[in-house]
């Protein structure tokens, strides 16, 4: 780590935050499956406790492999630190948590993951969080949504389900000049699509379980901090300007200048809520990261090469990438997303849900399943499986006709992929509306 | 804590880390001086450890940075003086430690020259004198000065992993050093602060005589791996000083790097 400036990205993704073990000489990083760490001494102890020194006290606090995994995706975003947690709702939730209470209030896009819109809209509301939902392309619907009691502005870097591409430039400065952190959810698109902080995010988080991991094998999320916000100047958050009785009366913002926030979430939200991930989880998700570089190219190479052919049969109705010409947020992801807009989209047959049904189970190499971000490829109907008690009207309404087919693109070869999806249109075809 | 301390622009606003412990200037003191582009946050763990053990701390921000009130002060002698002051406004009459990182270390001997009654030992981290700015990094600094600061946060580090993280497990050394060089320059909308921090190193004259003033007992704590300080710049202060020297497992940003390490040798200097 000599020179002039910082290692390249595919570097990071496998050194930052992991060295050989001083211990035992291991090359790869080691699982530390220990609940705690003994102390050195009683005044080592105490020192820990009272943050005179650095260091690991207890598994759901902090652990030495998820470190690594905080500092490795911290080192990818270009963020100060990055918190570990159970999955990425957890981490949407120590977000929150971390500067609101009841009393506050969120504005959020409302092109949105159904989990993250059910934390918003049903849950947080029993705790006396309130969240204003606007479509993510209206800039002044951010702006007038804002409160006196706003905490925060959120959004997703490509929205659920149309991929809307946020403008997080425009709504990033929206939320500064109301002395507010924007915060984003960037599973969708990892660091190596997109960096919300290069845009001016202030927070972001990833559901870890996606690409991160890429293998669909584990649980988890990642929280980061930019360590950009200025906390104390904003005036709106006591939770970090103030002194905190519930850890030695610290101020968090005063402890450090840019770590503040990750502070509070660790000391406070990991410590109360309880939501840590697994050290063995947190392996996992590094051994994905080794690879993210490598694998997120070829999701997005044969993302472009399914979608093109999509785009061209005649039983296809649209297919919603952003890169086509036609998609509202073209513009916009030729600017924030010029390496690619992932490999998660939806398209649109022309016909009946029997169709979309015939579609589904004529296929062989995608699984039905519902997850994304896997090195395999999925599929999933809505209107037969998430969304199933919804009409063709309240459909629409949620923007999936009876036609509408996810898909995440994985890593096969792209050949396969388009014989399996011809197969699929073939029997969605045959199949009487 | 806040106080009013005189300097060559009047009384202005200073603020000062007091290790999570209000400022009891009975006790034996600590005064951390920050290198260039920093504020305290560098050295929580230490203010608090020392604030936890017996001492009264002061981790200022200089003028111009962090939470002190403007504007920066044009030289290390003014930063020694000022520094000078901000003990008295504190009403620390005994003579105190002075611990300084980098910039702060030619800050801390200057005062220890001026005052030698007041200052009871240094501890100098990260040093060296000349502190020579290459001409490439002063215009880098003055044409791009965001540019300098990846430079200069690429060269401050040793390693990718820095263990424990600082201040705590989860942080990533090097983008929370980088996040707190960019927000001071943000911050300091008057003046290119990189430039002036940079500037005012280069320009340090005094070194020498001042060396030759030093009364106290002087510890130099030094990074093996350090690139902006080398060692053997280190050795030829030691000599100067009549030094002791703690060598630590780290780059120039040493306290951020090996935090426990670092934490030895100041306890070493100490005595504690």
């Amino acid at each position: 780590m000599s020179g002039y400036s910082d290692p390249g990205f595919d570097t990071l993704a496998l050194h930052a935050g992991a060295a050989p073990d001083p211990a035992t000489g291991a090359r790869a990083v080691p699982i530390h499956l220990s609940t705690s760490f003994v102390f050195e001494s009683s005044e080592h102890a105490a020192s820990l406790f009272n943050m005179e020194r650095s260091g690991h006290v207890y598994s759901r606090i902090s652990n030495p492999t998820n470190a690594v995994l905080e500092e490795r995706v911290a080192a990818l975003e270009g963020g100060s630190g990055a918190i570990a947690v159970a999955s990425g709702q957890a981490a949407l939730h120590l977000a929150i948590s971390t500067i609101a209470g009841a009393g506050s209030h969120i504005v959020a896009s409302s092109a949105l993951y159904g989990g993250s819109h059910n934390l918003l809209h049903y849950t947080l509301r029993r705790f006396g969080i309130d969240t204003s939902f606007v479509k993510p392309g209206d800039i002044d619907g951010w702006r007038n949504a804002i409160r006196p009691n706003t905490k925060l502005l959120f959004g997703e870097t490509l929205g659920n389900p149309g991929l809307d591409v946020l403008d997080i430039p425009t709504v990033s400065a929206i939320a500064h000049d109301a002395g507010l952190p924007l915060l984003v959810d960037s599973t969708f698109t990892t660091p190596w699509l997109m960096k919300p902080f290069e845009h001016g995010a202030d927070l972001l988080y990833h559901s870890a379980t996606k690409f991160l991991s890429g293998h669909g094998t584990v649980i988890g999320g990642v929280l980061v901090d930019s360590g950009r916000f200025d906390w104390d100047r904003s005036g709106r958050f006591p939770e970090l300007s103030e002194p905190y009785a519930g850890f030695h009366g610290m101020v968090f913002s005063e402890e450090s200048s840019v770590g503040g926030f990750l502070l509070r979430a660790r000391r406070e939200g990991l410590r109360d809520f309880g939501a840590c991930m697994s050290p063995h989880s947190a392996w996992l998700i590094l051994q994905g990261i080794e690879t993210l570089p490598l694998r997120m190219e070829r999701h997005v190479a044969n993302t472009r090469k399914v979608v093109h052919f999509l785009a061209a049969q005649p039983m296809v109705r649209s297919v919603g990438y952003p890169e086509l010409d036609g998609h509202p947020s073209q513009a916009l992801a030729k600017k924030l997303l010029p390496r690619g807009c992932g490999s998660v989209f939806s398209f649109d047959l022309k016909g009946s849900r029997k169709q979309g049904v015939a579609f589904i189970e004529a296929l062989k190499l995608f699984s039905h399943l519902a997850n994304v971000g896997d090195c395999r490829s999925l599929v999933i109907h809505p209107a037969s499986t998430t969304h199933f008690r919804m009409d063709d009207a309240a459909l629409a309404q949620a923007g999936i006709g009876p036609g509408s087919i996810r898909l995440s693109i994985g890593l096969e070869d792209a050949d396969d992929l388009i014989d399996d999806l011809k197969r699929a249109l073939k029997a969605a075809e045959r199949t009487a509306a | 804590m806040k106080l009013g301390v005189n300097g060559p622009h009047g009384s202005k606003q200073a603020y000062a880390y007091t290790g999570g412990k209000p400022f009891d200037p009975a006790l034996p003191c600590v005064v951390f001086i920050h290198g260039a582009m920093h504020d305290h946050s560098g050295w929580t763990l230490l203010a608090r450890w020392c604030a936890h053990h017996g001492h009264g701390v002061l981790a200022v921000n200089q003028p111009g940075h962090g939470r002190s009130e403007g504007p920066p002060l044009p030289s290390v002698e003014a930063l020694a003086d000022w520094t000078l002051a901000l003990l008295a406004a504190a009403g620390v009459q005994q003579p105190a430690t002075l611990v300084g990182h980098s910039m702060g270390t030619l800050i801390a001997l200057e005062a220890a020259a001026r005052a030698p009654e007041r200052v009871a030992r240094l501890v100098l981290m990260g040093s060296a004198y000349p502190m020579k700015v290459s001409d490439a990094l002063l215009g880098t600094a003055r044409d791009a000065p965001m540019k300098a600061i990846d430079m200069v946060n690429a060269l401050s580090i040793s390693t990718p992993a820095s263990k424990p993280s600082y201040p705590g497990p989860g942080m990533w050394v090097h983008g929370s050093n980088r996040a707190l060089m960019r927000n001071q320059q943000a911050l300091s909308s008057k003046v290119n602060l990189f430039e002036h921090d940079f500037r005012l190193c280069d320009a340090y004259g005094g070194g020498a005589a001042a060396m030759a003033k030093v009364q106290c007992p002087t510890t130099l704590i030094t990074g093996a791996r350090d690139q902006m300080t080398p060692p053997k710049a280190t050795k030829e202060l030691a000599a100067a000083l009549n030094a002791r020297v703690v060598w630590v497992p780290a780059g120039h940003l040493m306290p951020a790097e090996a935090p426990d390490a670092v934490l030895a040798g100041l306890r070493g200097a100490l005595g504690v």
